[in-house]
């Protein structure tokens, strides 16, 4: 069910980078979890309907008129580098392949 | 104002209960009250001049909000919750920002990359979790009131486990715009007290509908305080057969009982019910919350806020950041999230967990056909110590097993104390229809008048 190959691909997938150990630990871990999970393929929910949401709200929506944000300067304030009102980030390179 | 926070620096560095305490500002906040109530006593909102604490994962503007987490160590909310916003206009005082698991994930508080909390009862053992700092603040007597979240029973464990009142809103009740996201169809912000009254007028004032946040229930809010009084006569409490089987500890077992005989004294009718698919909410928890979890932690990745390790590229900034910034705890749980969502698993897990969880809800529906309440076990033990549970992930989430089948369901529940074991607090839990958070608080008062364990301190430390 899950294996080192599985860890790799699903750290990637989360944007997580692993050491090797990490990797080796949470291998295991995960499996023990996953086989204990198991125990929901036992029940039988053919025509059982999936829970969308608990309130059992529909629709709620508001008229489409602009409304206070907050502010962009206390927001950039906050981030770890910004310039001339943007979020700034280091340089897009593409070292592999997107998953 | 000042008294509690000399007791604080009295008493919290041994409890670790608080990541800050913003003293400044609360002393003066305080003389502004004082001056207030010198002036015009009789027209001052309910929580005027009181102190308050609040975990560390809700927005507070201007005081830095790290949700337990190095990824947001040093980060300043731009905005404050709208439960803060309530709490300031009701006149409280943020007196501090207590400590929690990482992104609320644990059941002891050991997950805070902080360093944990320990029990006021028993300095060796936890406080529970996620919200222990917020438990250990109200049962060292810091605070009278805290509030904490709950996911998968986050606020009513710890008050368990440090003998005092949590209290879990139905989902929708209680807005969650500013609480930092863990699972968003689970999640619920709650008072957390030395009282069941006390919980009541803290509920009055956080709930209510909240345009910013449209997963809350557009109903009116009863006066919780007034319902508080009915007493029990005539009440129907039905016990799940399932929840007082094996795992379950001895003294806990008792004291649980116990307090289900109280009631039936005070009045209540007391009936085994069955709640047959709770033996499988936690598999059922643990694919849900950690799938909604890898969705609602992916936005921390170093670009808008909080720690970014600097890097050559996009995606290597993305990635060392997260590796640095995220405990074990969390990096389990978006991995085991991300693996449920993913192409050819999603079927098999996510989805089947959520059809599961209809089942779970629909248990709960045909309970409350005969009974008005289910009052189970708070949690399977006594508090334990500290790295007794670290080693396997699997044996700390079954403390859980108790509190995660309401979440799953969005009902409302209260943890109140009900006895003792070797000096340890032990929580009995009342779960109610969605929204009579009325009868869940009544049947706690009633109870809680009835005895005297909310009136027990633990030894003074300081």
């Amino acid at each position: 069910m899950i294996d080192r190959e599985t860890v790799d691909y699903v750290a990637r997938l989360a944007r997580l980078a692993l050491s090797d150990e990490e990797r080796d630990r949470y291998t295991k871990q995960l499996a023990d979890l996953l086989a204990h999970f198991a125990m929901l393929q036992t029940l039988d929910t053919e025509a059982v309907e999936p829970t969308a949401d608990v309130v059992t709200l529909a629709n709620v929506v508001r008229d489409d008129v602009p409304g206070p944000c907050l502010p962009r300067d206390a927001v950039l304030a906050a981030a770890p580098e910004a310039e001339d009102g943007y979020f700034k980030v280091p340089p897009v390179i593409e070292t592999e392949s997107a998953p | 104002m000042g008294a509690a926070l000399d007791r604080i620096a009295r008493v919290d560095p041994a409890l670790r209960a608080f990541l800050q305490v913003t003293g400044e500002r609360a002393r003066e906040e305080a003389l502004r009250w004082d001056d207030r109530y010198a002036r015009d006593a009789g027209r001052l909102p309910p929580l005027a001049g009181l102190p308050v604490a609040l975990k560390d994962n809700l927005c507070t503007r201007g005081i830095p909000t790290t949700a337990g987490s190095r990824i947001l160590d040093g980060w300043v909310p731009p905005y404050d919750a709208t439960v803060v916003d309530r709490l300031r206009d009701a006149g409280a005082i943020i007196l501090g920002k207590t400590n929690l698991d990482e992104f609320a994930m644990g059941s002891s508080t050991e997950n805070s990359a902080f360093g944990p909390t320990r029990n006021p009862w028993d300095r060796s053992r936890v406080p529970g979790g996620s919200s222990g700092g917020s438990a250990a603040a109200v049962a060292a007597g810091f605070v009278p009131f805290a509030l904490g979240s709950d996911t998968g029973g986050s606020i009513r464990q710890p008050a368990g486990f440090c003998g005092v009142v949590g209290l879990k809103p139905t989902y929708g009740r209680v807005s969650r715009y500013g609480l930092i996201a863990f699972a968003s169809s689970l999640d619920q912000i709650g008072p957390i007290t030395r009282t069941v009254a006390d919980a009541a007028l803290l509920l009055g004032i956080l709930a209510g509908r909240d345009p910013r946040d449209s997963t809350t229930a557009d109903l009116p809010v009863p006066d919780f305080l007034a319902e508080l009084e009915g007493g029990v006569q005539g009440v129907r409490i039905g016990l799940p057969r399932e929840a007082f089987g094996d795992g379950l500890q001895t003294e806990v077992r008792g004291a649980v009982m116990g307090a289900a005989e109280t009631l039936r004294g005070l009045g209540a009718t007391v009936v085994e019910i069955e709640l047959p698919t709770i033996a499988y909410a936690l598999p059922t928890y643990y694919l849900i919350a950690t799938s909604e979890a890898s969705t609602n932690l992916a936005r921390y990745d170093g670009v808008q806020y909080g720690l970014r390790v600097p890097s050559a590229d996009l995606h290597a900034m993305y990635t060392e950041t997260r590796r640095a910034g995220f405990g074990a705890e969390v990096k389990r749980r978006i991995m085991l999230g991300t693996y449920a969502l993913s192409a050819g698993y999603y079927e098999g897990f996510f989805l089947k967990a959520q059809r599961v969880r209809t089942l779970i809800r629909r248990d709960f529906e045909t309970a409350f056909a005969s009974v008005d309440l289910v009052l189970m076990p708070t949690s399977p033990t006594v508090p334990f110590s500290l790295g007794e549970k670290t080693e396997d992930p699997l044996q700390m989430y079954l403390a859980d097993v108790y509190t995660i089948p309401v979440n799953l369901a969005g009902l409302p529940a209260v943890s109140v104390p009900c006895g003792f074991a070797g000096g340890l607090p032990i929580g009995v839990q009342l779960i109610g229809r969605a929204f009579d958070e009325g009868m869940v608080l009544r049947a706690a008062h009633t109870y809680e008048r009835a005895t005297d364990w909310h009136t027990r301190r633990p030894r003074d430390m300081g």
